[in-house]
């Protein structure tokens, strides 16, 4: 059967996990990749649990069943730690990526991660500081395209900001920023 | 030829938009809202000619469609489950007076329990109405399907729903391919319509009361045009193809030419089980799938053909028929299958209701459980309702 590389993001209602999904997956599809972005639905409201998820592959893409064993686990909230097992179905080798103030090291430890690398950002600092909001879901992109080394760089960058510049017509402020602050959190990042 | 990146419900949209109808009369319900409401953005930002009726309910919705086809207007809506039962009676207004509406249309579960998530439910209750019915497995072929659906139904007046799966397909981003606008519409011709409420050189009455004297000789005539749907399916499924290189038969094979044993299913559970079936082959095994994707009219001579060469098939349905006999797609099956010459052992497998996750270690499954049935050589349970917690 065909190989995927599966991605599961975690959010709040209203803090953009469906919308980061469907970046990361669109920034894939630039590089040639067959891809999938769909989020998880329920009874979702603002600031509640929410889960997206990504599937990519080289070849055409046939399956449309849930992501139960991502490669990839995104957290866009880190008191989403508190209450969800984020870590839940991931792949040995995988890689965890969390928005937080704390060390890599220390996430790993609370969350005992042992067979994945965990890897740890200030999003939220950066999406305040450059966008003057919080944010964190395009500025996470930044991390993620560096830990998964999934997406070439150059390219999944100008494709983000291609897609930014669409969704924000005209707005130059934030369409930089969020460049910006993408770059920062791939310069940033952190892993254990 | 393009390449993008899209929903289910924004390529049904992004079709709608180059078909250009003349009038999208539509109300908005989970998970189709989208649908419509990308399409009334192209309406607001001029991209499209049609006249958009917002109005107060799916009832009034077709109903607004069906004057408007009257008129001689190319027609389009688009609506979901409850959107769907409640406009049943218009269903069968349309279908009679012969008016080629197309339904761009997410299958969703039908309450009660209330539910938002994928089943059959909806368009597997309106097959007696007299539409085309294509179920598709992906965005790509939800934006291929449109195109060509808009067209058989033209020709043939006969209208068409065109579905997708709630959320699976309808808000899962896929990549596709889509043709350009002049394409489409050089493919899909202008819209003549036989007759015009709005031709006042030649007046007509439409929709007069017809009674004993002549009602069962019009039926029987609307069966008689039905019946010609496939045939004219077939035919612009081909032209379609040759167009956008993709084909789409009315009911589809994949690895059944030395194939046991075969799943028998819709939507896009039957594009996860090819994937398992390639995983199968890989071990040996041969298995394969017939792809049910028009069932309205039935291809009954290509479903008999099909599944008439298999030892045992596990119809997998997603939907009841509360006839304490499984689901339609397996009663019909059944049916067909009566006086095969050849026919497998046939067994049914109700799945998925209200968008419970089909696996694929639920499809695996499904396999073993049908190869056992070639093994024993008769059926132990002929209906199972797949992962029902407390049943098994």
């Amino acid at each position: 059967m065909q190989q995927y590389f599966e991605v599961r993001w975690h959010g709040r209602g209203g803090q953009g996990a469906k919308t980061a999904a469907l970046l990361f997956g669109e920034a894939a599809m630039e590089t040639g990749k067959y891809i999938q972005a769909f989020p998880e639905y329920g009874p979702e409201r603002t600031g509640a649990p929410v889960k997206a998820y990504n599937r990519l592959s080289d070849g055409p893409i046939r399956i449309h069943t849930q992501v139960i064993n991502p490669d990839v686990v995104v957290v866009l909230d880190a008191s989403l730690l508190e209450s969800i097992n984020v870590t839940e179905g991931l792949k040995d080798n995988g890689a965890l990526i969390v928005n937080t103030q704390e060390k890599a090291a220390a996430i790993k430890e609370k969350l005992r991660v042992t067979n994945a690398k965990v890897a740890v950002v200030d999003a939220t600092k950066i999406a305040v500081e450059i966008l003057k909001k919080n944010v964190p879901n395009t500025v996470m992109l930044g991390a993620m395209v560096k830990i998964t080394g999934v997406l070439e760089w150059d390219s999944a960058l100008a494709s983000i900001k291609e897609k930014l510049e669409v969704k924000f017509r005209g707005r130059t402020e934030i369409i930089e920023g969020n460049v910006e602050a993408i770059k920062r959190a791939y310069d940033e990042v952190e892993v254990a | 030829m393009k390449t993008i990146a899209k929903t289910g419900n924004e390529a049904m949209a992004y079709a709608m938009k180059q078909i250009n109808p003349d009038v999208v009369a539509a109300y908005p319900i989970t998970p189709a809202t989208e649908i419509v409401q990308i399409f009334s953005n192209y309406v607001a930002d001029g991209e499209v000619d049609t006249e958009f009726v917002a109005v107060e309910s799916e009832h009034s919705a077709l109903s607004a469609c069906v004057g408007a086809s009257l008129a001689g207007g190319r027609v389009m809506t688009s609506t979901a489950s409850q959107g769907l039962a409640l406009m049943h009676e218009i269903l069968y207004i349309a279908a009679g007076n012969r008016l080629p509406i197309v339904i761009a249309l997410v299958n969703r579960s039908l309450s009660a329990p209330i539910n938002i998530h994928c089943d059959h439910s909806d368009t597997m209750g309106s097959r007696e109405a007299g539409w085309m019915q294509l179920y598709c497995a992906n965005s790509q072929e939800a934006y291929d399907s449109l195109i060509i659906a808009l067209k058989v139904a033209e020709q043939t007046a006969v209208p068409a729903i065109v579905s997708t799966d709630a959320f699976i397909i309808s808000h899962a981003m896929e990549r596709l391919e889509v043709l350009e606008d002049e394409e489409v519409q050089r493919f899909i011709g202008e819209y003549k319509p036989r007759f015009s409420a709005l031709d006042l050189e030649n007046p007509k009455t439409f929709g007069p009361l017809d009674l004993q004297d002549y009602f069962f000789e019009h039926k029987r005539a609307q069966i008689d045009d039905f019946s010609k749907v496939l045939g004219t399916y077939n035919k612009v499924a081909q032209e379609y193809a040759e167009l956008s290189g993709r084909y789409y038969p009315a009911l589809e094979e994949y690895k059944t030419d030395d194939a046991d044993v075969a799943i028998f299913t819709a939507g896009s559970t039957a594009d996860t089980a090819k994937e398992v079936v390639d995983g199968l082959r890989e071990q040996g095994r041969k298995m394969g799938l017939v792809r049910m994707r028009m069932w309205r009219p039935l291809p009954v001579e290509e479903i008999k053909a099909a599944l008439g060469k298999f030892k045992a098939v596990a119809v997998m349905d997603r939907s009841d028929t509360m006839a304490d006999f499984g689901g339609p797609v397996f009663l019909e099956t059944r049916g067909i299958l009566y006086d095969a010459k050849k026919k497998p052992l046939l067994t049914d497998y109700v799945y998925g209701l209200g968008g419970r996750n089909i696996d694929i270690s639920d499809i695996l499954r499904v396999y073993d459980e049908i190869e056992q049935v070639v093994k024993q050589g008769k059926i132990d349970k002929l209906i199972t309702y797949l992962g029902v917690r407390g049943e098994e």
